[in-house]
């Protein structure tokens, strides 16, 4: 759904965006993260026909981002939801969703069945004829979101969706987007929060001004450390150690009775692991897949 | 080009002009400051004359004179408009939707140009309409018939609107530089300036606003309207917004 090949945007002779090349599967939800200033909101300019690039190809759907003909098609087939929010405060939220519906070509019934549904989806019917301004953080962001799906959009761009919101408030986005993911739609986010991102997405990319990593969650994670497993025993003694060592596998912590062990394919080898730690008089209570978090594996990246 | 886009936009503005009372002063204010205040003080005048001489002006040249600040008023009251519509956006950081949407460039800038355009001009004809039937009111035994309306003040509300889409580009292009409602109104009321000139101008003998200079003038506005509104259209670029707007 979404291509792009050596995508570089450069701000006279500075380069924002440096040869990024990736593809976003339809019905994915990507994550893109990086540090502020990495070129995500830029890259995301670019694809949505804000902003020109500099150098190489990028696609959404059949069209051309930066060619002409295609710039209204791409901006009709996709919803954006902004860094800032970028609310009529002196409007209503129906009224600021009526405008901007009427952007695409919708006719009056279709704008209204449109409103009514996102409205009541995100919690926001009853409130429907207040002014955006009087809304919390919260509430003006799921406007906002509510504004990027109005034209119901098969592609969707979601700058730092969750920023700033309070706990609760960010859970609601999050949910919302699990729901747009539900429904198939490619949804490309932007974010900081690794922790986020690991929750909704199915791939992500880590960008610093270049593309340094681009995977699953797992497979990000594996590729730092590999797979570990910490089975937690009754007690752990060097005879269950020296068992575990003697059949080939690394153990690269003991901690309080758990040992946490370097694997390749735990689905396959946590039957013969157990069977030595059992031959060799342990107990286990209980196992369990372990290793870097996405966040190491982002720091370690980022910090290069 | 979409001319219900652009006039989406300009409805949509209308919306958040009736929420803010400061335009709708500013709105108000003039013209009907000029619309009642002028005749009152022909009135005045009248009352403490000894002859159809004021001040050694003929009742109807004091008319006439006064009827000049409908085109003072036609580049006042849309740079307090414009300004807010363009500035606001900026603000409230909307532009960036906005954008986003399959608008182009020229349906946002005619949606802008609408809304600060019609609400200035409804007020500059109600405000003259005032004017006009107040004038009449007060003259009419001085002078024995109804001086209004009549060619001067048609040819002066002709030239208003394009007076109004001068003051409006100009806007354009200076709330594009700058980021402070009030600093862009002020600096938006420099598009008065020239009309200030002429109705001093006028004032001291140097130009009459007769008819056929009004004509010429509307001539003249209709060429700096065309340049204005490209010049306009050239510092109304996405990416420039986006990038470098602060």
């Amino acid at each position: 759904m979404i291509e792009t090949e050596n995508l570089t945007k450069k701000f006279g002779d500075l380069i924002v965006v440096d040869n990024v090349t990736l593809r976003v599967n339809d019905g994915e939800v990507f994550g893109f993260l990086g540090p502020n200033g990495a070129g995500k909101t830029t890259t995301v300019r670019m694809l949505c026909c804000l902003i020109s690039k500099t150098s190489g190809t990028a696609r959404i759907g059949n069209y051309e981002v930066g060619n002409r003909a295609d710039q209204q098609k791409i901006r009709r087939m996709v919803g954006l939801l902004t860094e800032n929010v970028g609310l009529y405060e002196e409007l209503s939220a129906y009224d600021n969703l009526d405008f901007y519906g009427r952007f695409y070509r919708m006719d009056e019934q279709k704008r209204k069945e449109q409103i009514e549904y996102l409205l009541k989806m995100l919690g926001l019917w009853e409130r429907r004829n207040e002014a955006a301004g009087t809304f919390s953080k919260g509430m003006k962001q799921k406007l906002a979101i509510a504004r990027a799906l109005i034209h119901d959009p098969q592609v969707l761009f979601l700058d730092e969706p969750t920023a700033n919101l309070d706990p609760e408030a960010a859970k609601t986005v999050r949910d919302f987007i699990l729901e747009l993911k539900k429904q198939k739609r490619t949804i490309f986010l932007n974010t900081h929060l690794l922790d986020e991102a690991e929750k909704v997405c199915d791939r992500v990319a880590i960008l610093k001004t270049r593309l340094i990593a681009i995977g699953t969650p797992q497979e990000l994670r594996r590729s730092l450390s590999g797979r570990k497993i910490k089975v937690q025993l009754q007690r752990v003694d060097d005879v269950i150690v020296e068992a575990i060592k003697k059949i080939g596998f690394q153990v690269s912590e003991i901690t309080n009775n758990g040992l946490v062990i370097d694997v390749n394919d735990p689905e396959k080898e946590n039957q013969a692991i157990l069977k030595a730690i059992e031959a060799a008089g342990g107990y286990v209570q209980f196992i369990t897949e372990t290793g870097s978090t996405l966040e190491d594996v982002y720091l370690k990246l980022v910090r290069g | 080009m979409d001319l219900q886009s652009a006039w989406a936009v300009a409805a949509k503005d209308f919306k958040i002009f009736k929420r803010k009372s400061q335009i709708i002063y500013i709105t108000i204010a003039f013209p009907l400051a000029v619309g009642i205040a002028f005749p009152l003080i022909v009135q005045y005048a009248l009352y403490n004359a000894k002859s159809h001489l004021v001040g050694g002006l003929s009742i109807t040249g004091l008319m006439d004179a006064f009827s000049v600040w409908f085109l003072i008023g036609a580049a006042i009251i849309p740079a307090a408009i414009a300004s807010y519509s363009l500035v606001g956006e900026k603000i409230q950081k909307s532009l960036e939707p906005l954008l986003a949407t399959p608008m182009t460039d020229g349906e946002i800038l005619l949606g802008k140009t609408i809304s600060g355009l019609v609400v200035p001009l409804a007020a500059i004809y109600a405000g003259s309409a005032i004017f006009m039937v107040l004038m009449d009111l007060v003259t009419h035994s001085k002078l024995g018939y109804l001086y209004y309306p009549n060619w001067h003040i048609g040819a002066i509300l002709l030239v208003a609107p394009l007076i109004c889409l001068f003051s409006v580009e100009l806007n354009i292009i200076i709330s594009s530089r700058i980021n402070d409602v009030r600093t862009a109104q002020q600096m938006g009321m420099l598009s008065a300036l020239p009309f200030f000139g002429l109705y001093f101008a006028s004032e001291f003998g140097f130009f009459a606003f007769n008819d056929s200079n009004l004509l010429i003038l509307a001539g003249v506005i209709l060429v700096v309207d065309f340049v204005v509104f490209f010049v306009s259209r050239a510092t109304f670029q996405r990416e420039e917004i986006l990038t470098k707007w602060k």
